[in-house]
């Protein structure tokens, strides 16, 4: 319970701080994605039962405050926390790299999804200068954001690990082995 | 622990429930307009206030660095303005005569139907679209504040858009910039109609598209106001949207499309003014 309470403050403030503070950060008019960072290192990390819930609720957020169709962003955002539980299930790997991979390639989905469905249905053709202007520097800028924000998002799923033991996952029942999360702090 | 996995949903389960769910939510939205209702008061409730609270510091920290850099500058410039001062009271009293006779010709002419009709309401802009496709945000007053859903919103004398979404004490607003925006419009001079739509490629640029401008006579000039139009069933008439930058022959030579800047300055824009009044439109 207070894992769940602990988790949803974190996306509060990350929703909050995504369309206000980060306005400010912006790099030539291209703001990094805060939510889709958390969403998919969180996912990452905890597995994709946790990955599909945040992700839901991060999409929802986004839905009922910016979105043009209720639903979109969750099942956008939901996707995304699945997709890297399951990556994580492939590979599992404390360093950063990888991670980093994935969420530009989560980045990637993203982008490509938005500009498919609300651009392209539009029938605006255009895609090289969309991919340029907005898609690869939005991916490159979260990226870079990750380099920073991935090892307090590690020191939040320890926290976690602390408070309610071990994330569910759907292959432990078949591998049987359970604990992954240890030992990351010292590392660091 | 193995008797609390028995009781455990797959993951892919909850995964189906789920995209079901969003895609049967997408198709009621679409169909009927819904913005979320209950759930979009709810989270105003949790929202709202953060985000004041927080618009509220970065007003703060910009009006003390704005007064820092002022107070260096007030010194030179109070010479100036005194000097200004003068002159310009002689000259207001040259346009308080003119004013006077512009009263009366407006009675006249009965064209004192400009915006200061209009009830209004001003609200703070306290977040925005955290991406980078869209340009929409949400002001802090909502339908308690009288705000409902298709109300036009301006900032100073221009056009800056439409509310779209109206929750209990927020309000989604689409600017004219964004890529889903769509104006009727018309020209100021010689009235004819055109349609102004945002377009995410010269966003940047600061320019908006201007499209199917019928201008037989070639007698519409770069400079030319750009203002909405009568035809329009959510914006009222008469609004500045902004000014005509460039025009370009269609390759129907029948219309003429182009670029317009809008009168609105988007990248600092921090206060709004929503016109309560919705446009009056013939009922069906």
């Amino acid at each position: 319970m207070k894992q769940k309470l602990l988790t949803a403050l974190l996306i509060v403030v990350c929703f909050i701080l995504q369309c206000t503070v980060i306005k400010a950060l912006a790099l030539a008019s291209i703001s990094p994605n805060l939510l889709l960072i958390v969403t998919t290192s969180l996912g990452f990390m905890r597995g994709e039962r946790e990955g599909l819930g945040i992700g839901f609720c991060c999409g929802l957020l986004m839905d009922i405050f910016f979105g043009r169709l209720l639903g979109f962003y969750a099942l956008l955002y939901m996707f995304l926390g699945y997709g890297s539980g399951l990556f994580h299930m492939i590979f599992y790997d404390e360093d950063i790299k990888l991670p980093m991979v994935w969420i530009a390639l989560s980045e990637l989905v993203y982008g490509l999804s938005i500009y498919f469905f609300m651009f392209l249905m539009r029938s605006k053709f255009d895609f090289g200068h969309y991919f340029l202007h907005i898609i690869l520097p939005e991916l490159i800028y979260t990226v870079a954001l990750t380099i920073v924000l991935y090892q307090p998002m590690q020191r939040f799923n320890d926290l976690l690990d602390k408070l309610g033991g071990e994330p569910l996952r759907d292959y432990y029942k078949t591998s049987g082995s359970v604990g992954q999360t240890e030992n990351k702090t010292e590392e660091l | 622990m193995k008797k609390r996995n028995h009781f455990i949903i797959p993951t892919k389960y909850i995964f189906a429930v789920l995209a079901g769910l969003c895609v049967v939510l997408m198709g009621i939205s679409y169909s009927t307009g819904l913005g979320g209702g209950a759930l979009g008061t709810l989270s105003g409730y949790v929202f709202v206030p953060f985000e004041q609270g927080l618009n509220g510091v970065g007003g703060w920290l910009r009006e003390k660095k704005d007064s820092l850099e002022d107070l260096a500058e007030v010194q030179t410039r109070n010479q100036e303005l005194q000097d200004q001062v003068d002159e310009l009271t002689m000259e207001n009293s040259r346009l308080i005569q003119s004013q006077y006779r512009l009263e009366q010709l407006e009675e006249l002419y009965n064209l004192d139907q400009t915006y200061g009709d209009f009830s209004k309401v001003a609200a703070n802009i306290i977040a925005t679209d955290g991406g980078n496709w869209f340009n929409t945000f949400v002001i802090d007053k909502g339908k308690a504040d009288g705000i409902d859903v298709n109300m036009n919103v301006i900032a100073g004398s221009g056009l800056v858009g439409i509310v779209t979404k109206a929750g209990d004490n927020w309000a989604q607003v689409r600017s004219i910039i964004d890529d889903m925006s769509n104006v009727s419009a018309k020209t100021l001079s010689t009235s004819d109609l055109c349609f102004v739509k945002g377009d995410l490629q010269l966003m940047n640029e600061g320019y908006i598209r201007i499209e199917e401008l019928k201008d037989p006579d070639n007698a519409i000039t770069m400079g030319e106001k750009i203002v909405t139009s009568h035809v329009s069933d959510k914006y009222h008439e008469g609004i500045l949207i902004g000014y005509l930058n460039e025009l370009s022959q269609d390759s129907n030579n029948l219309t003429k499309s182009g670029t317009l800047t809008p009168a609105v300055d988007f990248e600092h824009l921090h206060t709004v003014l929503v016109i309560t009044d919705l446009k009056q439109t013939v009922e069906e």
